[in-house]
């Protein structure tokens, strides 16, 4: 089983596709890591040496910022724009978009699902 | 494209001068500004800006971790309401 920080490797890909699994790690830095340690990125995760893994994880974990430590500088950092209370800060709060979207239609995935209009509480 | 570092930040001159006269006789008043676009530098920290978002002045006081943020980030522009009948609630919310 090839587990590298705290993530199984899917078996049958492609090493350089498997270490994408691992938060933190997209298609340049694997393909970094592997030409580093001069893996083929052509082999197939389940066809690794036992060797390979150890490197693969030596320099995953030295090197790299991944998985929960990654995840805890993201909330950080947003924790900290919130706690000053600058623009960025206060649309995090809100669950808007940050970056000066449009938000009369759309801005779905920051705004959540549709939220139904509450009927008959109009004043008369 | 971010600021030429080469520049430095970008503080507007009167703002600056300013700072460094108060700095200097250790002086600790409101400072009242409208130069938004300035960037705060390390020697704000500890004063207090009332800065203007186009109506009055907010307070804002400068902590480290403001450093390299522009004055009018923390000045909100536009307050909204709320829609219909939950004004009301949403606006206490809000503040």
């Amino acid at each position: 089983m090839a587990r590298i920080a705290g993530v199984d490797l899917p078996r049958d890909k492609r090493v350089e596709i498997g270490l994408t699994y691992i938060l933190g790690v997209g298609r340049p830095s694997s393909k970094k890591i592997l030409e580093k340690l001069s893996i083929d990125q052509n082999t197939r995760v389940k066809d690794l040496s036992e060797d390979e893994l150890i490197r693969l994880r030596e320099v995953i974990e030295n090197e790299y910022q991944v998985e929960g430590d990654l995840r805890r500088e993201v909330s950080m950092n947003i924790k900290r724009l919130m706690d000053i209370g600058c623009y960025r800060g206060l649309r995090h709060r809100r669950g808007l978009p940050v970056r000066g979207q449009h938000t009369r239609n759309n801005a779905r995935t920051r705004k959540g699902r549709r939220k139904q209009a509450v009927r008959g509480k109009k004043k008369v | 494209m971010p600021r030429s570092l080469k520049k430095g930040p970008f503080v507007d001159d009167h703002l600056a001068e300013k700072i460094s006269r108060m700095n200097a006789s250790n002086d600790r008043k409101i400072i009242k500004t409208w130069s938004r676009r300035s960037t705060i530098i390390p020697e704000m920290i500890g004063h207090t800006m009332a800065v203007h978002n186009g109506k009055k002045f907010i307070p804002v006081y400068i902590t480290e971790n403001m450093v390299g943020h522009k004055l009018g980030e923390f000045s909100p522009t536009r307050f909204f309401k709320g829609h219909g009948h939950a004004r009301t609630e949403k606006a206490s919310a809000l503040k």
